[in-house]
């Protein structure tokens, strides 16, 4: 499996081969590749592989069998070129820390100046819509608002591929849709490459250009279905011909993928 | 103020409750020496009160205790040895250079647990071995063999307050520093984080937390170390040597007050941890 997201071999970088794996066989036969700028979301059951997946790209669990490359590199080098920002099923704030001290946690680490750690923070809070929020401490926002702060926090060094498992998992329907159109205009805004994990149909075929279905036992990608909606997408294209007809698609290859499982 | 009421209303019950019987038993238990002293014919009340004011009572009223301290806090210059505010002082410099030692050296071998693997298999054994030797018993032996190879004074005392108390620290520390779980350690490493980093900004601000829990329990061990240890040093100063010389010479309220001002040195001793607890939170915008 291959990964070519963010600077080098663009489009026709090829994929090499199969497995990606964590101990049991989580994943097996998984070969695909990930041009820069797409948003690409993971989807399938539990058990599936599609966090081992997201993990494996970001060298926070390593494939046994075959290659994985991001940028062209291998994922280790990538995480110590920091090439990705991450971010997680939960917002994993630091208690400690006001929100803004969350989010200059990576700045700090790779060495920006204060100035400009403030700046970042000051510009990614904004961006997220969290900048009246910067004092607070993360248990004295929603847990919508701690998952954007989260967001904030990977996109503070501005990384060129952002790597989210299941973001929105944990929270309510009305908030999970904002963070959907807010995420999309993000994507939008910077260009840069998303690679998302949900189990959700409808937000994957809302945000994704490519929808990457997967089937558990063992985990294994049964299709790819290529997402032609428009990439100005209100919240209403949900109950647009187009956009149910992509869905149906996902469903059918997801149920393909449980009957011969 | 009907809900300051309703708070203080069980801890009053409890306190008339708990006066009831203390007076009851210090009559009680005085009864025959209270008759010694009024003759066996004194009317009852003549007997009551000669109970509850006896130089030496079995068990010493509260109201005698609560006299005799303010004697022993108040009615004496502080440098005088009859000065309970001069012992307390005594004994709460060996607690806290005690505690000190402790905090430090607590902390440290939680580090080094964490830090490396080794450590980890080798040191925590023995880390809990050590608690298993009964210190209060072989304290005063401790002070003779330690004054025998020349050390004197606060260390060989402080050094026993230390030992009591670095276990508390020790394992709070380390079940702190353990605390974070696998999204914040995860967290880090994506951002190629280095060992020191983790560190510094994740377990040891994470660990602050538990570490008031093992500091306010070590505080008081601290003391008590304090205390016994001051039992076998020939008995000069502090309130250890205080509670001794009391039982040498049947000074029963010397000891109970001596009793009650150690328990207001541990009061002290919690509240002031639980103070630097309370900034800490109070920097953390009002959560630990």
């Amino acid at each position: 499996m291959q990964h070519d997201a963010v600077t080098a071999p663009s489009a026709a970088a090829a994929l090499s081969a199969p497995a990606v794996d964590a101990r049991t066989v989580a994943l097996t036969g998984v070969d695909l590749t990930i041009d820069r700028g797409e948003f690409v979301s993971l989807i399938g059951p539990s058990g599936c592989g599609k966090t081992t997946l997201i993990r494996a790209i970001a060298d926070l669990e390593q494939p046994t069998t075959g290659s994985l490359k991001v940028n062209g590199t291998t994922p280790a080098q990538a995480r110590r070129d920091r090439a990705y920002g991450y971010v997680f099923q939960a917002p994993a704030l630091y208690a400690w820390r006001t929100v803004e001290r969350n989010v200059t946690l990576p700045l700090e680490i790779m060495g920006f100046p204060a100035a400009e750690r403030r700046e970042r923070a000051r510009r990614n809070l904004e961006l997220v819509g969290l900048g009246e929020f910067a004092r607070r401490f993360p248990w004295q926002l929603s847990g919508g608002m701690q998952q954007r702060a989260s967001i904030a926090r990977a996109l503070s060094f501005e990384p060129a591929l952002l790597l989210m498992d299941e973001p929105f998992g944990a929270l309510d329907e009305i908030t999970r849709d904002g963070l959907n159109v807010h995420l999309l205009g993000l994507w939008r805004q910077t260009g840069m490459t998303v690679v998302f994990v949900t189990h959700s149909i409808p937000e994957a075929v809302y945000l994704s250009t490519r929808i990457v279905v997967m089937s558990p036992r063992p985990g294994r990608i049964t299709d790819i279905v290529d997402n032609d909606l428009p990439a100005q997408r209100p919240l209403d294209i949900r109950e647009t011909p187009e956009f149910l007809a992509v869905a149906h698609r996902v469903r059918n290859a997801l149920h393909a993928g449980q009957s011969y499982a | 103020m009907p809900d300051a009421v309703r708070r203080a209303a069980p801890i009053v019950t409890v306190l008339l409750a708990l006066g009831v019987v203390w007076y009851g038993a210090a009559f009680a238990l005085n009864h025959s020496a209270a008759l010694a002293v009024v003759g066996s014919a004194a009317p009852l009340p003549v007997v009551v009160r000669a109970a509850w004011s006896l130089g030496r009572p079995l068990l010493p009223a509260p109201h005698q205790i609560v006299l005799t301290l303010i004697a022993g806090v108040f009615g004496e210059s502080v440098t005088s040895p009859r000065s309970l505010v001069y012992h307390a002082a005594v004994t709460a410099e060996t607690a806290a250079v005690g505690f000190l030692l402790a905090l430090v050296l607590g902390v440290a071998l939680a580090v080094a647990i964490v830090q490396t693997r080794v450590l980890d298999r080798s040191l925590m054994p023995w880390v809990i071995a050590s608690q298993t030797i009964p210190v209060l018993a072989i304290a005063p032996m401790v002070v003779v063999v330690l004054g025998n190879i020349g050390l004197t004074g606060i260390l060989p005392k402080a050094l026993i307050a230390g030992w009591l108390s670095f276990f508390p620290i020790t394992t709070a520390m380390v079940t702190g520093l353990r605390a974070p779980d696998r999204i914040a350690v995860d967290l880090l490493r994506t951002y190629d984080a280095s060992r020191r980093d983790v560190f510094v900004k994740l377990r040891w601000p994470a660990a602050m937390g538990f570490l008031f829990a093992g500091v306010k329990v070590a505080a008081t061990l601290a003391l008590v170390g304090a205390i016994v240890a001051e039992l076998p040093t020939g008995a000069q100063a502090g309130l250890g040597a205080r509670l001794l010389a009391g039982s040498y010479y049947g000074q029963t309220l010397q000891i109970w007050a001596a009793l009650a001002m150690a328990s207001l040195l541990t009061l002290l001793a919690v509240g002031a941890a639980e103070t630097a607890q309370r900034v800490l939170v109070a920097r953390r915008g009002g959560r630990l």
